[in-house]
């Protein structure tokens, strides 16, 4: 049975936060979900990862865009702005 | 013009023979959409350029799209509020393939937030209704696609794919829908659920159509390390046996007439000279509860770039973190939110070995059970899903009953195989899919069973 003190907990995590009302109905879907995943605590055994034919793919650090070509684009979506700054709450 | 007998195929056929043009097969589309979607609610948003692309591309396939994948310079929201007003910024891969093959964009397709269900329910704008029953959902998380298609508000549409998004609404709105191999195509600009698992695919109303879409957006990309090419699989040639796993079909939850329907589905296959073999295959609720791990963590994962900073809705606060925690809270659906927090759950101290470290495990043997099935017989055959569309509201306030609808579905994401649903006729006049699934890149195996399966 996961408890109130972890629902505050995982919330705190994800940057979320619930009313009490929504706290009854998380405890309650989160503990009918995981007793059904429960059942893979069963599989037993270290199955090696089959790495298959999906694997890293790396490239060289080149050809950057030019200072400047897509900013105007980018500004645009910012949800509060002073001229082209982005403007966030102070961190310090 | 009868748009009921246009096929990708067909239509491509027209244009050659100057029989209709591309702009005059949009704005038969754009007609329909203005009869009839404001009863289905399919699109989010039609483009009102549709006839200026056209006229740009005299060849032109009229397409809806998914709004979680990027077109650039348009609205892009996942069917979310937290990125109600956000424009994309650049072109999916998928994308920017099909406009180079001059595909012509109708709108944007509803579902469910962020691709976080399967009924279209949880769209923050509202669900899609069932074409064929407007009482009932369309599924989902493609709904919005699969219900354009049969609704016939477009020719064909695209749809992503996580854990049967794509399969589970066109199997419940009678089309064709395809999740290819993991890595076919590119998810450059398709907005990341789970990632190991989402892969892009079309819905359509023939196979054949389903192979021309997936041939246009297929291979490899610099910008997606997890894309394969043609040669990454060995070729397997033409089927000859189908697997059937007989154990599934006394499984608790099998709709009656979902399996006698089945049934029907494997007499016609061996009918046309198909060898029917019994499989074992014993992990299917195992699947499910492996997904139902791996998919929330990853999407806990994915969804932390969503905070109200550089783009989409904000709220306000006193603090940095009051505005991340309003940000999130007031914008994010009940799915999304909880699917966040059952995967910071299994992510987190005390519980990342007994979940995500055995999901993963389990996620191995499934992929071994596969390997072992698929070297006795060619393609499995499984209902697509356990029932016909349910009702709006039915399942809503029971997640666990929603996810067992993704039974026979999540099983080919979490091993990363292709699967189509094809229609398969009616139960109680709602339409069901049969399900294929083939070994890693052998979508061809299943163009070719399902194209004979169809006729």
């Amino acid at each position: 049975m996961i408890k109130k003190e972890e629902i505050l907990h995982l919330a705190k995590l994800s940057h979320l936060k619930f009313s009490d009302e929504e706290i009854v109905k998380l405890e309650k879907d989160l503990d009918s979900i995981l007793d059904y995943v429960d059942q893979v605590k069963e599989v037993t055994g270290e199955a090696e990862k089959s790495i298959g034919a999906v694997h890293n793919v790396m490239r060289e650090d080149e050809n950057p865009f030019s200072s400047g070509e897509n900013s105007e684009e980018i500004i645009n979506e910012f949800p509060e702005k002073e001229g082209d700054f982005l403007k966030v709450k102070k961190i310090l | 013009m009868n748009l009921e007998g246009i096929t990708i195929k067909s239509a491509l056929d027209s244009f050659d023979k100057g029989e209709f043009s591309s702009e005059e097969l949009a704005s038969e589309y754009l007609k329909v959409i203005g009869e009839k979607d404001k009863n289905i609610h399919a699109y989010l948003e039609v483009y009102g350029d549709v006839l200026d692309q056209a006229k740009n591309n005299p060849k032109g396939i009229p397409l809806a799209i998914k709004d979680n994948i990027l077109i650039n310079g348009r609205v892009a929201s996942a069917a979310s509020k937290i990125l109600e007003n956000y424009k994309a910024v650049y072109d999916a891969t998928a994308i920017e393939k099909l406009k180079d093959a001059g595909s012509i964009f109708l709108g944007r397709t509803n579902m469910d937030e962020f691709a976080m269900g399967g009924s279209t329910e949880n769209s923050a704008y509202g669900p899609t209704k069932n074409p064929h029953d407007l009482e009932r959902v369309p599924g989902g998380s493609s709904g919005g696609s699969a219900a354009a298609v049969a609704a016939g508000e477009t020719l064909a549409a695209i749809g992503s794919d996580t854990g049967g998004s794509i399969r589970q609404p066109s199997a419940f709105c009678g089309v064709v829908g395809l999740k290819p191999t993991y890595g076919r195509v590119s998810r450059y600009g398709l907005m990341a659920m789970g990632s190991s698992l989402d892969q892009i695919g079309p819905i359509t109303k023939t196979v054949a159509d389903s192979k021309i879409l997936l041939d246009i957006m297929a291979g490899l990309d610099p910008r997606d390390g997890t894309t394969i090419s043609n040669d990454t699989y060995e070729n397997r040639g033409k089927a000859k046996v189908i697997g059937v796993p007989e154990s599934i079909l006394q499984m608790d939850g099998l709709d009656s007439g979902v399996l006698k329907n089945f049934q029907e589905s494997i007499e016609k296959l061996k009918s046309l000279g198909y060898e029917i073999r019994d499989v074992s295959f014993e992990h299917l609720s195992l699947a499910l509860a492996t997904y139902y791990i791996i998919m929330p963590a990853e999407v806990s994962s994915n969804m932390a770039r969503y905070d109200g900073i550089k783009y989409g809705y904000r709220a306000k606060g006193d603090t940095l973190e009051e505005v991340y925690q309003n940000t999130r809270s007031e914008a994010l659906g009940v799915e999304v939110k909880r699917r966040i927090m059952l995967g910071t759950y299994v992510l987190s101290t005390g519980y990342f070995d007994e979940y995500y470290g055995k999901a993963n495990t389990a996620r191995e043997v499934i992929k071994k059970d596969f390997e072992r099935i698929f070297k006795d017989v060619d393609v499995i055959a499984t209902p697509t899903t356990p029932t016909p569309a349910f009702k709006i509201g039915e399942k809503i306030n029971d997640p666990v009953q929603m996810y067992l609808a993704d039974i026979f579905t999540v099983p080919a994401n979490i091993a990363g195989v292709p699967a189509i649903s094809i229609p398969a006729g009616k139960v109680d006049g709602l339409p069901v899919g049969l399900q294929l699934i083939a070994p890693h890149g052998a979508e061809e195996v299943l163009f070719g069973v399902g194209e004979e399966f169809e006729k």
